[in-house]
């Protein structure tokens, strides 16, 4: 069991370092996230709809997009110079690769959240203070789902054409029972309802990352191996 | 007798079967006291959706089994029922609005239901989409596998997420703990619509493993080899 984590650590320090010595991918997913908030302001009319009906929309669409962009990147990293092959042929164990992939994506992830939640904050005037704590736990527990069905799907789309276009078709209709439930809760949360109301849907979120971390860790292998 | 021809003579028997069932539903059963002739929809409605999420957890079944087995006859399967769970899923939104219409006055509302078959609908197109971005049969098979799994686990989550909203949509009267609640007579109709919709689903699919099966005798391919 150390030997996977320390395995799987080794593959998401490896993406880490790439990304933070290279920053590109990153830095662009943070301008296109607060590219999306300000299209969103002017997507909507002020004098009509309150922000604050609006506001879980605008987070949750401007993370969902966030993190298909960054999932796109996960694998296609890896087609250069035969990486992936590189990766397959150490001796390394497929789940680890899988954890790997998905810490590493999870920190990318991350991070590109917590410049989006204050700029989504400053932008629309979303009163978070009371609410603070609930609400990153309910981006952490859909930002997990999300990514670890995103993981498995960015693995198995590398080698199809036109793979950016497909991992967005097959990823979005996954993203759906997350993404409701990460919505209701937030209009809840910002509604200023209890806590309480909002357990079926943290119930709900946690059964879908349970499954779905379990699923793709044991069906990854079937998408890498030769 | 070849498979095609054995899988037409089983369409054609069960196209005989459903145009008995209309005969039935609209001369012999009686009209519902609320709905009107509206209700007759049911009994192709109804059988239609079942099939839909049957189709759905057969391709899931056939994957599991293909990745163990490696067999290019399960392959072929969970291809065939997805393209018919497609067309059972089309059936189910057509229907749907046209009876929605005079009912609800709508043709679609963001209800449970309809959306939960929307998405259902989305994941066999994304699914059949897979299928075509990739070439080598071993591969793809394998994808496949891999997706239809994951589709599988996904109905249940829509389901629940779904269920969580209000919904406009008439609750089970036949699928639920309790004893179905219509008269025997219109019970007897959707029982036997039921049996059609089966046909039509084996009919289907025998055809298009036929169809498959040709296909792949002719390109000579070394199918199900990973």
């Amino acid at each position: 069991m150390d030997e996977l984590f320390a395995q799987a650590w080794t593959v998401a320090r490896k993406d880490l370092l790439l990304e933070f010595r290279t920053r590109t991918a990153i830095v662009s997913t943070v301008v296109f996230t607060a590219l999306v908030l300000t299209v969103f302001n002017f997507g909507r009319d002020p004098t009509a709809v309150p922000t604050i009906d609006l506001a879980p929309t605008i987070l949750w669409v401007t993370f969902t997009f966030a993190a298909m962009l960054a999932l796109n990147r996960a694998f296609q990293l890896e087609l250069e110079n035969q990486a992936l092959e590189g990766l397959l042929v150490s001796p390394l164990n497929r789940t680890s690769l899988y954890w790997g992939k998905l810490i590493a994506n999870l920190v990318f992830v991350a991070v590109v959240e917590a410049v989006g939640l204050p700029l989504f904050v400053l932008f629309f005037d979303v009163p978070v203070g009371r609410v603070l704590v609930p609400l990153i736990g309910v981006i952490a527990l859909a930002t997990l789902g999300f990514v670890a069905v995103g993981t498995l799907f960015s693995a198995l789309v590398i080698r199809t054409r036109f793979a950016e276009l497909l991992l967005v078709v097959i990823l979005l209709p996954f993203l759906v029972p997350p993404l409701i439930g990460a919505v209701q809760i937030t209009a809840q949360l910002l509604g200023g309802r209890p806590l309480s109301e909002a357990v079926g849907y943290f119930k709900l979120l946690a059964a879908y990352d349970i499954v779905f971390v379990s699923l793709a860790s044991f069906l990854f292998r079937f998408t890498v191996d030769e | 007798m070849t498979l095609a021809q054995k899988g037409r003579r089983i369409t054609v028997l069960a196209l005989v079967c459903l145009a008995a069932v209309y005969v039935r539903a609209l001369a012999f059963t009686p009209v519902e006291r609320l709905q009107g002739p509206a209700q007759k929809i049911f009994y192709l409605h109804v059988p239609a959706a079942l099939w839909t999420e049957a189709a759905m957890i057969l391709v899931g079944l056939a994957g599991i089994f293909y990745l163990f087995l490696k067999d290019p006859r399960l392959d072929r399967f969970a291809e065939a029922s997805a393209e018919v769970g497609t067309v059972f899923a089309t059936i189910v939104l057509t229907t749907g609005p046209i009876w929605g219409k005079p009912i609800w006055g709508t043709w679609w509302t963001w209800d449970a239901r309809l959306t939960s078959t929307l998405f259902l609908f989305f994941l066999y197109v994304g699914y059949l989409l897979v299928r075509g971005a990739v070439r080598d049969p071993g591969l793809r098979a394998r994808y496949a596998a891999v997706l239809g799994i994951c589709g599988m686990c996904l109905v249940p989550f829509i389901h629940l997420s779904v269920f969580l909203f209000r919904t406009l949509h008439p609750q089970p009267i036949i699928l639920k703990p309790s004893a179905p609640s219509l008269p025997g007579s219109m019970l007897a109709t959707w029982l036997f619509s039921l049996a059609a919709f089966t046909l039509l689903y084996v009919g289907f699919v025998t055809q298009r493993y036929a169809v498959s099966l040709t296909r792949d005798a002719q390109r000579g391919e070394r199918t199900g080899r990973a």
